[in-house]
């Protein structure tokens, strides 16, 4: 469908100036703890770099991470994300609709076949038959199960797609699971999958992926979530700039004590810092203006499987997942219960012991030698 | 399964198991000892019982004169570990969260890098004392499986637990699951090993010095 | 109906209690326990560790009386006590156990564990697994009134001995005297200068006070074979002599068993308290000293020192009378290392004395004796309990050490005030 031209073509009809793109290179760069000199090498290799094809399907999901990737209110270095790429099929931003848009879909899959990158975000359902998230009356899966085998490799935008995320959380009713999931269990093919995880995922992060796939040809190195490491490679809390409060022991106790206003750590108030994976503390939100801790907000886990799943976000992350009162009363009445009983009983052998105890008499100790 | 799931199971399910099989354990151990009850002593006192009891329930904490040169690596070993770990226990700011959620009640805590010191030591003291009870005569003769199996339950909490808080051996998330299953071992095994002296030295201790403080001997 | 393992077992059974079962619960395996026996100090040989002295008990425990034990026997996975192990145990229950109770002041987690060995025994004994020499000792206190053999014309004529050597009439069933006065067999066969020093220092302190025909003996061979139904039997015999009296104290002599067997466990052998006070003479002898009616003249100047008899301080609670009074005749009385409640025993309490089969092991572990008393450098012993002293004279003997051993009572005597 589209000619196929190089990038730095593109970004010239844009006006964007060699200096921006740079610029952009080198925050790339500097997230993927790349030394500042590459930067320009991946300017130059980006420039003449031809764009890549992308199919971007969406299953049951909220749009928040199109949203977190598209909605660029001035031109931000990550809409540039769009001057990448050619976005050969996304339902949402799609101009043509109904037939015309599924014939889009499937001209784009034949014409770059074994080239394109496969975006996929929202989980996909597979419980009773998987009619729960239909496209044009086709089920999630029947058209992953298309698309796949054509793909290069599938980029999993979003924690939906990454781990099941809100669909998937307890109690599921829709049988939904990640698209790592479905690779594991045979249902589609087996392709090079990234995991771009987060509610939604940090737009920079999405964009730095491919254009790491761009540069490079290759995927990045992955954790042992599929993720990135470049990007989840350190939990929130050990690059919190809010750390040494915790490890000095000094902790808000609600949002708007002393110690909020002081901006020690949320730890107290279910901050998931700890436990999560991402590079909120570091590439920040809204073009690096703050983040959620910045903000005076725990973090809520989001890029975690099944942080909907760890109890509140406001109980600190060594509370009980859920009260343990009702298990701890029942425990104690059964425990009683059974000691009274074993007790008892032991009473009760003991009893018939010393009432068949006869009396011992000298008599009855035997000796060798007669004393 | 991944390392939030298997701590959304520790922190969920894996805690309500634990829990109600370590009060289950513990109520049945200790009533069953208790319901034994003692019989009374007719002999005449000369000093007051409970004053005993009370005593040694505190002063046996400290070694008998002499009994530090005779065995020093027993007693010091047994000391730091046991310090060592309800320091770690009580004082590190999340466990005190845990209990707070647990219990209602909480505390002050200590800096994160004190305990850091505070558990490295105790896992040292704790490989020490382990590495007696293998060599020496008297412990190794007297040790059984179980004694093994309740170093260990003492053990990996403390071990996992510093794996957590430097980032070591797998992810913090994974380790930290790791953690509170290992702590969740310990509380099962308390009722099923000699970990059950938590609760019943207090008993004996008593007993002990109420024997004697009846007849006006301080032990 | 003789002895059986049947009854053995049952007799554990009936043993245990809550601060048994708190015991053997507490028990971390640490080890303690033996640093602080010196059979195994003196040996060092696991083996000897207090606690696992106490295994057969301990069994029975956990199979009878725990939920996990009841399921392991119920489920055929764990194994019944049986003789053999009984008589394994038999040399560690009653040869390496003087019933000293050291152990029990360093159990960090506050075992009694002289509390189980006594307990035990009870079991041991119905099993009819006990060593020959105590067994016999039992039966000749119960058959002839004494574990030696020693009966009342034996008295009788020490008696004699004493009333013709201090010139003082020595009473006899006296109905209405304050005191009673009973004595250990070694005290009327081997030591007995008590006789006439008591009667000389009773004298010059005014007590009322009188011998028993029908109860003279106060050791008690039933408490240190272990067995309740023997030990009741025998202390009933002086409960019966001092009510009969209508005495208001009956004298413990210097013996440590017979203290306990009287003062501890006497009340609680029968099963209710006394209606008369028990008092060890050496206590009499302090009382008398505060209230100013013992009088002496002149001192040991040697350098010399005190054997705690076991029962006496640590199982019985008289500490520091025996000092009080030695001070009075001594003018350099130095104590041992460990003394008072954390002395070290003899070797030949609980019975050891009686049982010839543990004579080797007694005098080996003496060395602990023998190491306390080099560091001194004395040459006079003083002691307490004629056992006691027996077993110290034997030991030194053994190890060829020049040194004296005197019953405080006697040294007292010699320093009356005429
Ligand atoms: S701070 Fe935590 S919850 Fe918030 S966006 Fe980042 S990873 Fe998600
Ligand atoms: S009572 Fe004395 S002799 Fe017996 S085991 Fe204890 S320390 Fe050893
Ligand atoms: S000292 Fe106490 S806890 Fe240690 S082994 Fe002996 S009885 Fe057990």
């Amino acid at each position: 469908m589209h000619e196929p031209e190089t990038l730095g073509d593109v970004l010239a009809k844009r006006g964007v100036s060699r200096r921006g793109f740079l610029k952009y290179c080198a925050t790339l760069a500097s997230l993927m703890a790349l030394p500042p000199s590459v930067a320009a090498q991946m300017a130059d290799k980006l420039t003449r770099a031809t764009r890549q094809s992308v199919i971007y399907l969406s299953f049951q999901e909220c749009t928040g991470c199109l949203e977190s990737l598209s909605r660029t209110h001035s031109p931000t270095l990550e809409g540039l994300l769009f001057d990448l790429i050619s976005l050969d099929y996304q339902e949402t931003l799609l101009a043509a609709a109904g037939h015309a848009a599924e014939e889009a879909r499937a001209n784009a899959m034949r014409a770059n076949s074994g080239k394109f990158v496969l975006m996929v975000d929202g989980a996909i359902p597979l419980k009773d038959g998987g009619v729960y998230s239909t496209i044009a009356g086709r089920t999630n899966i029947e058209i992953l199960k298309e698309a796949v085998p054509h793909a290069a490799a599938v980029i999993a935008v979003g924690t939906c797609s990454s781990f099941g995320g809100l669909p998937h959380a307890n109690p599921n009713p829709t049988g939904a699971v990640s698209v790592g999931t479905l690779m594991e269990k045979g249902l589609i093919e087996r392709k090079p999958l990234i995991n771009v995880s987060g509610c939604p995922p940090i737009p920079v992060v999405i964009s730095g992926v491919v254009a790491h796939f761009l540069t490079l040809g290759t995927l990045p190195e992955l954790d042992g979530y599929g993720r990135p490491k470049v990007f989840f490679g350190d939990t929130i809390h050990d690059r919190c700039y809010r750390r040494p409060f915790y490890d000095q022991g000094k902790f808000a106790k609600t949002f708007d004590d002393e110690g909020a206003r002081n901006g020690w750590c949320l730890y107290e108030l279910g901050c998931k810092g700890p436990t999560t994976y991402n590079a909120c503390a570091t590439a920040k939100w809204n073009g690096g203006v703050s983040f959620p801790i910045e903000s005076g907000h725990g973090c809520l886990g989001c890029s975690e499987p099944d942080f909907w799943d760890a109890g509140s976000f406001y109980a600190p992350l060594p509370a009980p997942r859920a009260p343990l009162s009702a298990a701890a009363g029942a425990a104690i009445a059964v425990g009683v219960a059974a000691g009274a009983a074993v007790g008892l009983a032991g009473l009760y052998k003991r009893k018939k012991a010393q009432q068949a105890h006869t009396k011992l008499t000298v008599d009855d100790l035997e000796t060798e030698k007669k004393p | 399964m991944t390392g939030v799931e298997l701590l959304n199971w520790a922190r969920g399910p894996g805690l309500q198991i634990a829990l109600v099989v370590f009060i289950v354990g513990v109520a049945i151990r200790f009533i069953e000892m208790w319901l034994l009850g003692k019989s009374p002593d007719f002999a005449e006192a000369r000093g007051s019982a409970a004053a005993g009891g009370w005593r040694t329930l505190f002063t046996r904490s400290l070694p008998m004169p002499g009994a530090l040169k005779r065995a020093p690596l027993v007693f010091l070993g047994g000391y730091v570990f046991h310090i060592g770990f309800f320091i770690t226990f009580l004082f590190y700011a999340p466990h005190i969260l845990f209990l707070r959620a647990v219990t209602g009640f909480s505390w002050p805590a200590l800096p994160a890098y004190l305990i850091d010191v505070i558990g490295l030591v105790s896992i040292a003291a704790l490989v020490a004392v382990l590495v007696h009870r293998l060599t020496d005569p008297v412990r190794r003769f007297l040790s059984r499986t179980g004694d093994y199996v309740a170093w260990a339950a003492t053990f990996l909490p403390l071990l996992t637990g510093y794996f957590a808080y430097h980032r070591l051996v797998t992810d913090y998330t994974t380790m930290l699951a790791l953690h509170v299953l290992s702590f969740e071992l310990l509380l099962v095994l308390i009722p099923l090993t000699k970990l059950m002296h938590t609760f019943t030295f207090a008993v004996s201790r008593w007993y002990n010095g109420a024997i004697a403080g009846r007849k006006g001997v301080k032990v | 109906m003789g002895t059986s393992l049947e009854r053995g077992i049952q007799g554990f059974i009936e043993q245990v209690d809550r601060p048994t079962a708190s015991f053997f619960e507490s028990c971390v395996r640490c080890g303690m326990c033996a640093h602080a026996c010196l059979f195994y100090t003196e040996t060092g040989d696991p083996k000897y560790t207090p606690i696992y002295k106490l295994e057969p008990l301990r069994r029975v425990w956990e199979r009878e009386y725990t939920l996990f034990g009841r399921i392991k026997k119920w489920l055929g996975l764990s194994k019944p006590v049986t003789e053999a192990e009984l008589k394994e145990w038999e040399p560690l229950v009653y040869d390496s156990c003087t019933l000293c109770g050291r152990c029990s002041l360093m159990c960090p987690v506050g075992n009694d564990i002289v509390y189980m060995v006594r307990r035990a025994r009870e079991g041991m004994v119905a099993a009819g697994v006990a060593p020959d020499g105590l067994k016999q000792a039992a039966t000749r206190a119960v058959k002839i009134g004494s574990p030696m053999g020693v009966q009342l014309p034996a008295l009788k004529t020490q008696i004699a001995k004493a009333e013709k050597e201090t010139g003082l009439a020595i009473p006899f069933d006296k109905e209405g005297a304050e005191y009673l006065m009973v004595l250990s067999s070694a005290e009327i066969i081997e030591f007995s200068e008590i006789i006439p020093a008591a009667a000389r220092i009773f004298h010059a302190a005014g007590v009322s006070w009188t011998f028993s025909s029908d109860a003279f003996e106060a050791t008690n061979s039933g408490i240190q074979i272990g067995s309740s139904d023997i030990a009741t039997e025998l202390v009933s015999r002086i409960v019966r002599a001092a009510e009969r009296l209508k005495v208001k104290y009956v004298i413990s002599p210097e013996c440590g068993h017979a203290y306990t067997a009287l003062r501890w466990e006497g009340p609680n052998l029968i099963g209710r308290p006394y209606p008369f006070k028990v008092i060890h003479i050496v206590e009499l002898l302090d009382e008398l000293r505060a209230a100013g009616r013992l009088k002496t003249e002149g001192m040991e100047d040697e350098k010399l020192t005190f054997h705690d008899p076991c029962q006496l301080v640590r199982r019985g609670g008289v500490v520091e009378p025996p000092r009080n009074v030695l001070k009075m005749v001594a003018s350099n009385f130095v104590e041992m290392e460990d003394p008072g409640t954390l002395n070290w025993c003899c070797g030949g309490g609980g019975g050891v004395s009686s049982n010839e089969r543990a004579d080797e092991l007694r005098l080996k572990v003496f060395s602990r004796k023998k190491t306390q008393l080099d560091q001194l450098g004395v040459r006079t012993l003083v002691t307490a309990c004629s056992n006691c002293r027996d077993m110290l004279e034997d030991g030194l003997e053994h190890h060829r050490m020049d040194i004296k051993v005197v019953g405080l009572t006697e040294m007292v005597a010699e320093h009356l005030k005429q």
